[in-house]
């Protein structure tokens, strides 16, 4: 097979995996939807105890208290079309690289391929340990198959050979370490949105109010304890790695441009990645900032990581742009 | 449990058991009439995590512009343009630093601040961790069943018996019996690894601060055939350390035999190569090849391939046939197809001076307007195109005028400013019998040359971050205590009490705590439920 047709197998393939990540995520949103009538029927059950105001909106129990869990088909399905997806989408990634003769994420289309893998790596791992409920997978999959669906349409790139300074064996360590990171820091920065989905849904019904969409998608939602813990430990995971990786990127850079830091935009953009992530380790320790406001620096953190990739490689002239 | 009487010896005993921080305690405020009493709330102030928080946000803040706007250090061309294009806002903007961002004294004083605060707090808490270090595990609090977690059940076996086998069950522990009672702790590691993260932050800021005060960097254009030595005069451009001192440049000197740069099918550039041969000072001569990624180290200087261009040969002669000029011509790329400008002066003559302007095409294509453009960068069709200049050039010994820009106010073109082609070996006739000839052609590389001194130390402090983080992130710090008591004389069973104290991850420790139960009572009777 020639290196062509090797790179579009690999790039047929990445389309491949978008199309089973959404239908995964359809698995994932039709669980919740079944649960969601099943505990409609519940709370009808338990209306005695239920607060009805005089004339007003029925308000039910916040979600735990009348989940009952019982093993869905289409949430197993879901898992396993998610982990069906992951090995096209790791073979595809193999191809590329088969195809360029080199590590598969030279440019933004490989890299954002990596990243969304190292993301669903994580979301899969965590299901299987048990630390987070499967339900977590409609809200993962939904940005998964976004941002897939865009590299692969904005940003793609035909396989190809390296620009001269990204050939280094550098580019194994640097980039992976940068990849990983990035692909938690995504992650986390999604579950922290969703805390802050489930914290506000919580503070609705404390108040007694009834929660419109898309706070509404709160009932659908680990507890806010759960998904705080989950985003602690994603980032706790990924910070050292990226502290890693910026340490790695300055060998590198002593290497090929004389200085191992030179305020670069996208050096600029990581370290402002890592101090906002730092502050969210730092938050999550100080009296009155855990909770909401820890996860906001974490929802920022992730923000100032795409401004690092995207904006500076589109819009602003520096060292690292090359593709 | 049901002692009540409470003894504030014993009150403070029990704090410092569940108190599984080094964070020091926060103080009360100063004795009325304490002079130092202001500083010290603002010491104390500085030095809270609070403040040490905001410090980092304003850190990320303040660096956005400098992810945004161009920064004079590294692109002040591209500053000057910017300030051209808003002429309003551009100089107010230069006035608050925008442009130089990192060297700002606004940023300095943020990040000067953020390490006063974090030595502040370093100091207590390394104090406080190595008493922690060296001291035991704390007693035993009064009343296990209200830690977070805990356990009691009964059991036939002995007292010492059951402390044997908890001792056992603890390895990987600080264990400490006393009497009937074991005090363990482990995870002293999370704190060490903290302090020794943020002890490299220090570090590393040390680290930088002495390559930007004792170190060196200067670029040199070398054409083929040419070289350079490792010393102030010989460079294009240098930016010294402001405590640089020129005896610590190593003496080396580097000689250009080849440059080689290729490019794929599309233009895009694959390698570039740098043959050189070069020798330390008195020392024997070495060939190396610089480059990108692979830079030559002499003693510490390195020197670095960033940068590259044509150099035609020409030979230039004048009305008499007698050659006055034989050199390459550094030409300045333009563009990614790699035309080029050059200029050439010929001031050593005796009467008129010449000058050309020309544009050198390494694979020269014509537009329909006789415009010439590059299609590739690659020397496939090489043409250099000139436009010659008689007159005065203007050089004046007094003022230094750049080698690629021609004051031709002074001047007359020769055939109304006409340029002509030039293919390799052609030569362009000018009136009065002078010519130039393009012989063939050449390349230049730039070199950049670096000294500092700080990065042996910033590469240390860097490991240092890593290691201490990874500790500090993936250690837990536990406590457990164990106390047992004997059943009495008339054979009644041994009581064990069993509970913890986790300050991360709790979750995870009912369970590690679960699995050390289940292995110290094996032949527990039955368990009490507790209350």
């Amino acid at each position: 097979m020639t290196d062509q047709s090797l790179g579009q197998l690999g790039d047929g393939l990445l389309l491949a995996t978008v199309v089973v990540y959404a239908l995964a995520m359809l698995g994932y949103a039709g669980e919740q939807a079944s649960r969601k009538a099943r505990r409609a029927v519940t709370s009808v059950r338990a209306s005695s105890q239920v607060l009805v105001g005089a004339g007003g909106p029925s308000v039910t129990l916040p979600a735990e208290t009348v989940t009952v869990e019982t093993p869905s088909r289409s949430g197993r399905f879901a898992v396993a079309l998610t982990a069906f997806g992951w090995a096209v989408h790791v073979t595809s990634l193999v191809l590329r690289g088969f195809a360029a003769h080199r590590v598969p994420w030279g440019n933004m289309y490989e890299f954002s391929s990596a990243v969304a893998l190292v993301a669903v790596t994580f979301f899969l791992v965590l299901v299987a340990r048990g630390r987070v409920e499967r339900a977590l997978g409609a809200f993962v999959m939904l940005p998964v198959v976004l941002y897939l669906g865009l590299a692969s349409s904005v940003l793609y790139t035909a396989a190809g050979p390296l620009v001269p300074a990204l050939n280094s064996y550098w580019i194994k360590i640097h980039v992976a370490a940068a990849i990983m990171a990035s692909g938690s820091f995504l992650l986390s920065g999604v579950v922290a949105l969703l805390y802050l989905l489930r914290s506000r849904y919580d503070a609705q019904l404390t108040a007694r109010r009834t929660p419109h969409f898309p706070v509404s998608l709160g009932a659908q939602l680990p507890t806010a304890p759960v998904l705080d813990r989950v985003s602690y430990s994603v980032i706790a995971f990924a910070f050292p790695v990226w502290t890693f990786a910026i340490i790695a990127g300055g060998i590198w850079a002593e290497s090929a441009w004389g200085r191992y830091w030179g305020w670069d935009p996208k050096e600029t953009w990581s370290f402002i990645t890592w101090v906002l992530y730092a502050g969210y380790l730092h938050a999550r320790a100080t009296a009155g900032w855990k909770g909401k406001k820890a996860a906001w620096v974490a929802v920022a953190a992730a923000g100032a990581l795409i401004v690092d990739y995207y904006v500076v490689n589109i819009f602003v002239v520096g060292l690292h742009s090359y593709a | 449990m049901t002692v009540r009487s409470e003894v504030p010896g014993d009150v403070k005993a029990d704090e410092e058991a569940v108190r599984l921080t080094t964070q020091p305690k926060p103080v009360g405020l100063p004795r009325k009439g304490d002079l130092f009493g202001p500083l010290r709330i603002g010491w104390r102030q500085l030095t809270s995590m609070r403040t040490a928080l905001l410090l980092l946000f304003l850190l990320a803040l303040a660096s956005v512009p400098g992810g945004f706007l161009p920064q004079r250090r590294i692109n002040p061309l591209r500053v000057n343009q910017y300030i051209a294009q808003h002429p309003t806002a551009g100089p107010l903007m230069d006035r608050l630093r925008l442009f130089d961002v990192f060297s700002s004294p606004w940023f300095s004083a943020i990040y000067l601040l953020l390490f006063v605060s974090l030595v502040g707090c370093l100091i207590p808490r390394s104090r406080l961790h190595l008493k922690a270090l060296t001291s035991k595990p704390p007693k035993v609090p009064r009343s296990i069943a209200k830690l977070p977690v805990n356990d009691r059940w009964e059991t036939t076996d002995g007292v010492d018996d059951v402390l044997q086998q908890a001792s056992t069950a603890l390895r990987g522990w600080r264990v400490v019996r006393r009497e009937h009672e074991i005090s363990a702790e482990k995870g002293y590691l999370r704190e060490t690894g903290n302090l020794v993260f943020h002890l490299s932050l220090i570090l590393l800021l040390v680290g930088i601060a002495l390559g930007a005060f004792r170190g060196f960097k200067a670029t040199v254009l070398v054409k083929e055939g040419k070289g350079f030595s490792n010393t102030i005069i010989s460079f294009d451009d240098v930016q010294p350390g402001r405590r640089f001192s020129a005896s610590s440049l190593v003496p080396f000197s580097v000689h250009l035999d080849a440059f080689r740069a290729t490019y794929g099918p599309d233009g895009k550039a694959l390698t570039f190569d740098a043959a050189v041969h070069w020798a330390p000072l008195g020392g024997a001569e070495k060939t190396d090849d610089i480059r990108v990624n692979h830079p030559l180290d002499v003693g510490g200087a390195k020197t670095y391939l960033i940068g590259h261009g044509y150099a035609p040969h020409i030979i230039v002669k004048d009305t008499t046939g007698a050659v006055i000029d034989d050199q390459l011509v550094a030409c300045l790329p333009q563009n990614a197809q790699f035309l080029s400008t050059c200029v050439i002066k010929e001031a050593n003559t005796t009467g008129t001076q010449f000058g050309f302007r020309g544009v050198f095409t390494p694979t020269t294509v014509t537009d329909s307007t006789g415009h010439v453009g590059s299609s590739y960068p690659g020397l496939r069709n090489p043409v250099l195109t000139v436009a010659a200049f008689v007159g005065d050039l203007g050089v004046d010994p007094g003022t230094p005028q750049s080698v690629y820009n021609l004051d031709t106010s002074a001047m007359t073109p020769v055939d109304g400013g006409q340029a002509h082609a030039l293919l390799p070996g052609q030569v362009f006739h000018l009136p009065g019998g002078a010519s130039l000839t393009y012989v063939d052609t050449k390349q230049w590389a730039t070199f950049q040359v670096t000294q500092d001194p700080g990065k042996g130390l910033a590469l240390v402090a860097s490991i240092g971050m890593v290691g201490g983080l990874m500790l500090s992130l993936f250690i837990r710090r536990r406590r457990l205590w164990v106390r047992v008591r004997a059943g009495g004389t008339d054979g009644a069973p041994t009581t064990v009490e069993v509970g913890g104290l986790a300050r991360t991850d709790p979750e995870r420790y009912a369970l590690e705590f679960a699995a050390l139960v289940r292995q110290l009572r094996p032949k527990a009777l039955s368990t009490v439920v507790e209350e």
